[in-house]
């Protein structure tokens, strides 16, 4: 065990550093350019110096690194403000479902595309009657000629107004059972019949969206896996998604606590010397450093050859709640003050937007209940809740509307 | 970076599981709770036979100069054993003092005593209700010659020697070294809630001593120790907090009521779930905690704070919950769900409660924050 670099290790770290250093974002690159304007830039950027997606092969446009030098690159990258967020989905998730699934002539397309970022996708998948019970959706693919022809509803897509293409999951046989009858497609998002409204989230933005799909046509060689198996490529996005977005990115954290306990007084004293503060910030720190360190175990068993598995789950479900509970913390600390958004202090706002956000983060990509489920079931070997609807054809399975 | 034991420490571990379960079954423990012994002294030589109890001490005493990741995960195994043995007292604490204090002189006398598990050693802080610090230490030292009341002493009863916190200057502690087999000695059982590691009340009545080493050690280097003892302790409470988990597993897969395996009902494998998250997030954090003792990072405090308040939490919440699956049956003495009840609690108390560790660990924060700023 050595939680140090070694000297190999040392000197990728050192490569890294200095290329970040000398080819970091500037004032006048940011200048006039929107957040996404500005996340294309920088990662065309790292792409045209080869590193983009640093552990995917060459032929995709990444350098085959192992898993440690992509943890040493977002360790390095991380000390910078660059902008990520839109494209954890395509590269984190859609990429190595294509990377399996997809045909050669698309993978060497899109991959490369995928890594330069000048193409975003987004990913189909939850609908109004198919959420934490994903395999319960209804849109449906009906084979035309050498086309399969797509209806029906997909909800609460991130980046569907702005991607360019999509990874879609439907039903091409009802009368199968629930899991068995889907299939998966890449799906161009300029194509005629989609029609994309954005969604007002509870905090005031619209990062995701209600698609609508009628008579929309994708031509057979965009399937990925044979007809039926949809459910089982879908698994392989989900199974990533875990891995991608983890702990949930920046916001409130320990740092934060410690910063405002620091700063406000209890009882006329500083407020990190209350004995009940303390506790709560260790609490917290237990799980931060948990979950960091429980990340350097899974990066040491996959450089080790072994495959991720669901107990990748615990990341998102001990990250959200905890974004949640340190944000209300940091704001209870503030008194009365707490509530005041403020744009001027990154104290406060930091802490409001945390808290705001974290509902969503606790529900996307798998609820608490859901990851609490994988666990019991996939990691503890707990059985299944009996299901109603298992074994049956998927249109005569009950449902409340 | 590589955050994994090596394939001869999972060796060990293996091994390590293998005696235990030969040696250590339920019924070992269930015998020591059951009468009137302090610890199983059959067990005590076997475990000394495998050369446990000479892990870490140098090879000129008589040790086998292996490192503490060795010892962490000794330490587990022997806390899925619920061992009745006297480990943790002779080991991680007179031992690791006498190594981190002791005169070449004390080492050669009783290092080769404490590896070959002949002598028995433990260490005497608590005086009364509350955390015993350097202000509030009444135990003296003077001339040689220690006069007090030290209670509870884990495995007193059994220990050949005791290192004794004494009062000493401001901010500082007396160490004496005390060898137990003198007339003015007078132990008393203390009846606890884990019978199955027996606990004195030490009487001394100028009682000869020798300091351990030049004299006072200061506060901080003394809490050093308890850091360090602190990771060990860390993975002997994650060995319970599994078992607890394996034990309420098995029985949730099990056990049947309303026409389903009680394990299939969301109320029970979402409790099981959490009790699986608290421990991996106990066992990552002990990773390091152990990588911080063994490669004598300045970031032991911050280590050892976390990992010792990560495995207090996750073996008291697993093993009270590992009761409650069991339902009535988790709450008779024939069931063996008490054993890791018992054991949690004690050994969250000894070095020090949850809420000492949580204030020490912020402590560690604090400065580290400062340093950054």
């Amino acid at each position: 065990m050595d939680f140090n670099d070694t000297p190999q290790e040392a000197a990728f770290r050192a490569d890294v550093a200095g290329w970040l250093a000398q080819n970091q974002l500037t004032d006048a690159d940011r200048a006039g350019r929107s957040p996404l304007e500005i996340a294309k830039l920088w990662q065309r950027r790292k792409y045209e110096a080869g590193w983009a997606c640093i552990g995917w092969d060459t032929e995709y446009g990444g350098r085959g690194a192992s898993p440690i030098e992509r943890v040493i690159w977002d360790q390095e990258e991380g000390k910078y403000n660059v902008p990520s967020r839109f494209f954890v989905i395509g590269q984190g998730m859609i990429a190595p479902t294509l990377m399996v699934w997809a045909q050669p002539q698309h993978k060497e397309n899109f991959l490369p595309k995928l890594a330069s970022g000048e193409e975003i996708w987004c990913q189909l998948f939850s609908e109004p009657a198919g959420g934490s019970d994903l395999a319960a959706l209804r849109t449906k693919a009906e084979k035309d000629g050498d086309d399969w022809v797509i209806n029906g509803q997909k909800i609460w897509t991130s980046q569907a107004h702005y991607a360019d293409y999509g990874i879609i999951v439907t039903r091409t046989d009802p009368t199968a059972a629930k899991h068995k009858g889907l299939t998966m497609f890449i799906v161009d998002m300029k194509a005629p019949g989609i029609d994309i409204k954005p969604i007002k989230q509870l905090t005031g933005e619209s990062d995701f969206n209600e698609v609508y799909f009628t008579d929309v046509r994708i031509p057979d060689h965009y399937r990925l896996g044979d007809v039926g198996q949809g459910w089982t490529a879908a698994l392989t996005t989900l199974m990533n998604e875990r891995l991608a977005i983890g702990g949930g990115g920046p916001g409130a954290d320990v740092k934060l606590a410690l910063e405002i306990a620091t700063l406000v007084e209890i009882d006329g004293k500083p407020g990190i010397e209350d004995s009940a503060v303390r506790a709560r910030i260790a609490d917290f720190h237990v799980l931060e450093a948990g979950l960091e360190y429980n990340g350097y175990r899974a990066i040491t068993a996959l450089s080790r050859g072994e495959l991720p598995g669901p107990e990748n789950s615990i990341g998102k479900l001990v990250g959200a709640p905890k974004l949640q509970a340190i944000a209300s913390f940091c704001m209870d600390l503030l008194e009365e003050s707490g509530i005041v958004w403020s744009d001027d202090s990154l104290l406060t706002s930091l802490a409001q937007r945390s808290y705001m956000g974290a509902p969503g983060l606790r529900i996307a990509g798998g609820t608490d209940e859901i990851m609490t489920n994988i666990i019991a079931e996939r990691v503890l070997g707990l059985p299944q809740d009996p299901r109603l609807d298992k074994g049956i054809p998927f249109n005569e399975v009950p449902t409340g509307n | 970076m590589n955050f994994e034991f090596s394939e001869e420490q999972l060796m060990l571990r293996e091994q390590a599981r293998g005696f235990l379960n030969q040696e250590c079954s339920p019924s070992v423990t269930r015998s020591v709770l059951d009468s009137d012994m302090h610890y199983d002294q059959s067990l005590w030589r076997k475990v000394a036979e495998m050369g446990w109890t000479a892990t870490t001490i140098p090879e000129e005493y008589g040790g086998l100069g292996l490192g503490y990741y060795e010892l962490a995960i000794i330490a587990e195994e022997l806390g899925r054993a619920v061992a009745p043995i006297p480990f943790s007292s002779s080991v991680y604490l007179a031992t690791e003092a006498i190594m981190a204090f002791g005169s070449s002189a004390q080492k050669n006398k009783w290092l080769p005593g404490l590896a070959s598990g002949e002598v028995i050693g433990t260490l005497a802080l608590s005086e009364r209700s509350g955390r015993a610090t350097a202000e509030n230490l009444a135990v003296t030292c003077e001339d040689g010659l220690v006069t007090g009341t030290k209670t509870p002493v884990a495995d007193g009863m059994i220990a050949n020697i005791a290192v004794v916190a004494c009062k000493a200057s401001a901010g500082h502690v007396q160490l004496a070294l005390v060898d137990l087999a003198q007339d003015s000695v007078d132990r008393t059982t203390v009846t606890t809630l884990d019978p199955s590691r027996g606990h004195a009340s030490i009487s001394l009545a100028k009682t000869s001593a020798e300091p351990l080493g030049e004299g006072e050690v200061s506060w901080s280097a003394f809490e050093a120790l308890l850091d360090r003892a602190a990771v060990l302790m860390a993975w002997e409470q994650l060995g319970i907090a599994d078992m607890a988990l394996e034990q309420a597993c098995d029985y949730a897969k099990q056990r049947f009521a309303f026409g389903r395996a009680i394990g299939s009902f969301q109320a029970i494998k979402h409790k099981l779930a959490g009790m699986y998250v608290k421990n991996s997030l106990a066992r990552s954090n002990a990773y390091h905690g152990v990588w911080a003792l063994a490669s004598g990072s300045n970031s032991l405090q911050l280590a050892a704070s976390t990992a010792r308040v990560a495995s207090t939490q996750a073996s008291l919440f697993a093993a009270q919950e590992n009761i409650q699956t069991h339902g009535g049956m988790g709450f008779t003495w024939e069931f063996d769900c008490q054993f890791y009840y018992r054991r949690a609690k004690v050994l969250s108390l000894a070095l020090g409660s949850e809420r000492h560790w949580q204030h020490r660990l912020v402590s560690a924060l604090q400065h580290n924050h400062a340093d950054a700023a």
